[in-house]
């Protein structure tokens, strides 16, 4: 369970997200919905702590990320496609980051199974296409077993296979009872795969609902979130 | 198991980081390389058993400082570059404890390297000089002081590095601060002004770390910069890696990343 009260950031004089106030359930895939620039991947960023908030909170379970006792195994993310050093190989980047959290060997060898870069760990993990990049990023995310996870983008630059991979995985976490917040700019993939939605747009809330509700009485769920964000887009120098 | 996360968890995870990397390897035996090879050299073009041999044979520490100092910038800037850092500081939000375990782990390994090579150095010159020229031992005065000092030199201008890297964060910038600070600084303050000259970090490695007599100008004393001695220049080289490290650790905990 994620719940996010009135947080807002600034930058500058630019508003990037303007007291935002949401829950995100357990159990269901819920979607982050925006157009460029309004302010998702700010928002995770706060949620993770990467950030500092102007006003508000985040908490996760109850506390905030800095307060957590070991954070990869209670949130995992993955937030940007490439956020490892190109001269390790994937092993040793889950190697690191596992034993930075106490979280056993063997676990790392099991994720990189799950997300088939078993037979590539042993490589610099600079030479990775981006598919393979975001498959090492979900490896990180999953390393904690955790209970809640946070996808910045997951299918950014994926093909077909890879798009359905993440799907897939997305769902089958849910159905495990554990909380996935997922951001996305596109509104057929979220259609494919979420129930719940969070809309923002300029860093504020427009909609927390489920994809239901929200196709309802339009053509589609693009109709919908076109109808929902017609005023909110605008081509702005904010930090994506 | 603990009740959180803490410094053992997080230096592990540092150990990792800076030994998964084959860079780390390849610049602490160049490190190491060069302050023998650049050490023997200046043995044999020792003519006789008058000056400070043991200072001759540690003439190469001091390019072999710079290496160490940009592998320190390095270990913290490739973590902003490559974007690590958010990783690292998902696993470990506490970010001063971060830099905390970097600065120990990448101190011990520049500790364990530096002392390596400044011994080695030592001895390989003692057995490569001039027939005629006298080896120093260790046992004589001020010779394991300045061995041993001076392989901690390697380390402590390894943590002004990191620190260094953690202020400024960007590659270059952070190898040009070091580079201009440590390098350049030192040649320039050291010929303009000699009252500031033996504060310089590499004045210090080379006229008070590596020396086992104090540095004397013969009748040219007014021109004389005044060197410290070798605890007081440890004193002073620990006391910049303590500054660009506290101020690291401060910038990392409010910036966003």
């Amino acid at each position: 369970m994620i719940d996010v009260r009135n947080l807002t950031r600034r930058y500058g004089p630019t508003v990037a997200v303007d007291a935002l106030s949401f829950d995100v359930r357990p159990g269901v895939v819920t979607g982050f919905l925006g157009p460029n620039g309004s302010g998702k991947s700010t928002t995770m960023r706060l949620i993770l702590g990467l950030d500092r908030p102007d006003a508000g909170q985040a908490r996760i379970g109850g506390r905030r990320y800095r307060d957590l006792a070991w954070p990869l195994r209670e949130v995992g993310a993955l937030l940007e496609a490439k956020a490892f050093h190109p001269g390790r190989s994937a092993r040793a980047h889950l190697a690191a980051l596992a034993a930075g959290n106490a979280i056993p060997r063997a676990r790392v060898d099991e994720v990189l199974d799950m997300v088939g870069l078993t037979g590539a760990a042993g490589r610099r993990a600079g030479k990775f296409s981006l598919g393979m990049g975001q498959r090492l990023g979900m490896a990180a995310a999953l390393l904690g077993d955790p209970a809640v996870l946070m996808f910045d983008e997951p299918v950014n630059g994926l093909d077909p296979e890879g798009v359905r991979w993440i799907r897939n995985l997305l769902k089958s976490l849910a159905a495990q009872g554990r909380t996935v917040f997922v951001s996305s700019h596109l509104i057929s993939e979220m259609a494919l795969t979420a129930e719940r939605l969070v809309v923002i747009g300029r860093g504020r809330l427009l909609a927390d609902t489920t994809v239901a509700e929200l196709s309802a009485g339009a053509e589609s769920l693009e109709d919908a979130f076109f109808r929902l964000t017609s005023d909110e887009i605008e081509y702005r120098g904010a930090p994506s | 198991m603990t009740a959180r996360y803490g410094l053992a968890q997080v230096a592990r995870m540092e150990w990792i980081k800076l030994r998964s990397l084959r860079s780390t390897w390849w610049t602490l035996i160049l490190t190491a390389a060069g302050t023998v090879g650049i050490g023997v050299a200046v043995g044999l073009n020792t003519p006789n058993s008058g000056g400070d041999i043991t200072n001759n044979a540690l003439a190469g520490v001091v390019p072999g400082l710079l290496l160490t100092g940009v592998l320190g910038v390095l270990t913290m800037t490739g973590e902003y570059s490559s974007g690590t850092i958010r990783a690292t500081l998902a696993t470990a939000p506490r970010r001063p404890l971060v830099l905390v375990a970097k600065a120990a782990v990448f101190g011990a390994v520049t500790l364990v390297v530096g002392e390596a090579a400044a011994f080695i150095a030592f001895f390989a010159v003692g057995a490569t000089l001039r027939a005629g020229v006298t080896a120093p031992t260790l046992g004589q005065p001020g010779v394991l002081r300045a061995v041993a000092v001076t392989g901690a030199g390697f380390c402590l201008i390894g943590l002004l590095g990191l620190g260094l890297g953690a202020i400024v964060r960007h590659s270059a910038a952070a190898v040009g601060v070091l580079v201009a600070g440590v390098y350049v600084a030192a040649q320039f303050i050291g010929i303009m002004a000699h009252g500031v000259a033996s504060y310089m970090p590499i004045l210090i490695v080379a006229n008070s770390l590596s020396t086992t007599m104090p540095v004397t100008c013969g009748t040219d004393a007014a021109s004389c910069p005044d060197f410290l001695s070798a605890w007081a220049g440890l004193g002073v080289l620990s006391l910049y890696a303590v500054i660009a490290l506290t101020l690291g650790g401060w910038l990392l905990a409010r910036r966003d990343t």
